[in-house]
């Protein structure tokens, strides 16, 4: 702070801080807050605005800006999304994405809780090392073990396969809900659990009947961010999903409707739009527990 | 905790129910701790540490699909190293986490800093601003792909038919250069949101008492940032920026979906050209290799950003975390 004081440029205190505080008003409020986030805003939304925008037009209307204004339609369709539902595999896939979007956030949301209880609350020597350890499983990225992972799971018999993508997910999941969930446990007061066992009730009865109901922001925290992190992920599943009717939506689309020279860019859209839904309209509803597992996990 | 030592329970308790020795066994301390770390470390151990160390093996063997392949020394290393596609996937890699950090943590923190003031609708705001991060980023690759469309893309339809500014349209991922960055700029769209919010939550912390501190010192607002802002945020700048580091480096989504590694494989990162080889081309042991390769520089970036950043925080002393 010092450093502050001692800085040069300082002797006009006097005239310099009404001044600021004077031109403090609203016009310079528009230019250094509103308009620099108004700008952020557009550009963050345009390309969900485009690809809205996209699957709704018709082709005749696409690919032509010179009659048609690109930022609107006139006749809107829905021929793509039709196209989508009713010629192509897309209902299996959604149905795919979410069955391993659902399976593997309740394998993880299983696995971490107990987890993070026991670190947590049955704290024994070496606890702390195991939950750096786990943390630091976080740090491993997928691009570095799909390989290896490709063999195992050929092992297994579980190429192309859900299962694998639903076993093999919670390697990225239950580092970060583990860190999650200990964070929640961590803020529960102890002398709850302390009571309980002063009335005779068993670690587990106490973790079902006390911790867990208190802990429940933090489990669906955990959970939907298990949930978005398995519907978006990309890589395992491009790498372990062969036969089409497999395979999850980002993948399918990239592999399934991405054909030949000619782009269909409505369907392609219309594709990422529907995709997209299921997390943002999960999204909508629990932003709040969004941002603080977000912010959570990076404050840990 | 002396009291699940204490050799005799409240009565009632007993005689409600006798414990079986399977509700024993649970309550059994040791036992419990085993059983509970079971599910999340055994997976890990068989989905991560094993992989990790196999992928480490595979990378000193010539494995291909559907042959186990023979110990073979540093020959996959040595082949690398005399491969340029190789050499261009490292300098890309490289290039790719370096530019689309900066830029990232330079429009993220200005996001951040913006959000932090006082303004109508903040919390519709911040919501609808974590939206890039939230949508499966291949599903936005492809609406960047659409948007940089040699023909149709709305960039040049602005450039040249309503701004006037150029005569051609922009080939944006035909030829290395542009490809590339069209690439970094799609990542940096990604990647704000992050690091926007997860800054934000530590310019929350700061303590206001700080600011007005110095206005009455009579700091201007860049000493105000420079002297106050900064340091504050050094220890959570630290480690969102090793995670982005991290997560960068190893990209695969943006620039598979976007361009597969072309054009002429300018654009191939580390983790696409792994891909191609061990997967799609099916040599294994020479993808491992690749993948490994990654590891020195990821652990040199780690380090480089935790410490580099963090080492401020210990010059300060622990007092002001």
């Amino acid at each position: 702070m010092t450093d502050v004081a001692a800085s040069p440029g300082n002797s006009n205190v006097a005239s310099a801080t009404p001044d600021t505080m004077s031109w403090d008003s609203r016009a310079r409020r528009v230019m250094m807050i509103y308009l620099p986030l108004s700008c952020f805003v557009l550009i963050l939304l345009f390309p969900f605005y485009w690809m809205a925008i996209t699957s709704f037009k018709p082709n005749a209307e696409l690919l032509n800006y010179k009659e048609h204004n690109p930022f609107w339609i006139t006749s809107p369709t829905i021929a793509h999304i039709k196209h989508l539902l009713f010629n192509t595999a897309y209902p299996t896939w959604l149905k795919t994405t979410m069955f391993v979007a659902v399976g593997s956030t309740f394998l993880s949301l299983f696995a971490s809780t107990l987890a993070a209880y026991a670190i947590e609350r049955l704290r024994f020597r070496g606890s702390p090392y195991v939950g750096l350890g786990i943390y630091l499983a976080y740090l491993v990225p997928p691009s570095i073990l799909f390989i290896p992972l490709a063999t195992v799971i050929v092992q297994f018999g579980l190429f192309d396969s859900p299962m694998a993508l639903i076993l093999v997910y919670p390697t990225f999941l239950v580092p970060f809900c583990t860190w999650l969930l200990i964070g929640y446990f961590k803020s529960i007061p102890y002398e709850l659990e302390e009571c309980a066992l002063v009335d005779g009730a068993t670690r587990l009865q106490i973790l079902r009947r006390i911790t867990l109901p208190l802990a429940v922001p933090g489990l669906i925290s955990a959970g939907i961010f298990s949930f978005t992190l398995s519907w978006n992920e990309f890589i395992y599943a491009l790498a372990f999903i062969q036969s089409g009717a497999n395979k999850t939506v980002p993948v399918a689309i990239l592999t399934e409707l991405v054909t030949g020279d000619v782009y269909q860019w409505g369907a392609l859209m219309a594709g990422s739009l529907l995709g997209s839904l299921p997390v943002a309209l999960f999204y909508s509803l629990f932003v709040d527990y969004y941002v603080s597992s977000l912010t959570g996990a990076v404050k840990e | 905790m002396s009291v699940t030592t204490l050799p005799s329970r409240p009565r009632r308790i007993i005689e409600q129910r006798q414990p079986g020795w399977i509700v024993r066994l649970f309550d059994y301390k040791p036992f419990l701790i085993v059983m509970c770390l079971a599910p999340a470390i055994g997976l890990l151990a068989v989905f991560l540490t094993y992989p990790l160390g196999l992928g480490v093996w595979l990378a000193f063997t010539d494995t291909t699909i559907g042959q186990r392949g023979v110990f073979i020394g540093l020959e996959n290393f040595q082949y690398l190293l005399k491969d340029p596609l190789w050499w261009n996937a490292v300098f890309y890699s490289v290039f790719y986490t370096a530019v689309a950090t900066i830029g990232k943590f330079a429009l993220g923190f200005w996001l951040a800093l913006l959000l932090n003031n006082h303004f109508p609708l903040k919390s519709l705001l911040r919501a609808i601003i974590l939206l890039p991060w939230i949508v499966p980023t291949v599903l936005s690759a492809l609406a960047f792909w659409w948007i940089y469309d040699p023909q149709f893309s709305i960039i040049s339809y602005l450039l040249v038919d309503v701004l006037h500014v150029r005569t051609t349209n922009i080939d944006f991922l035909g030829t290395p250069w542009p490809a590339r960055f069209s690439l970094i700029v799609a990542n940096i769209w990604r990647g704000i949101p992050f690091v926007a919010i997860s800054l934000l939550a530590g310019l929350q912390t700061i303590s206001p008492s700080l600011y007005e501190a110095a206005m009455l010192d009579g700091a201007t607002a860049w000493q105000r940032f420079r002297f106050i802002t900064l340091p504050m945020m050094m220890p959570i700048l630290a480690i969102v920026m090793t995670f982005s580091i991290i997560f960068t480096f190893t990209d695969f989504q943006l620039v598979y979906a976007i361009t597969r590694g072309g054009p002429v494989n300018s654009t191939h990162l580390l983790a696409t050209l792994a891909f191609q080889r061990g997967i799609a081309g099916g040599e294994l042991g020479e993808g491992a290799a690749i993948a490994v390769s990654m590891i020195p520089f990821l652990v040199f970036a780690t380090l480089f950003s935790y410490f580099g950043l963090a080492r401020r925080k210990w010059q300060q002393g622990e007092a002001n975390d």
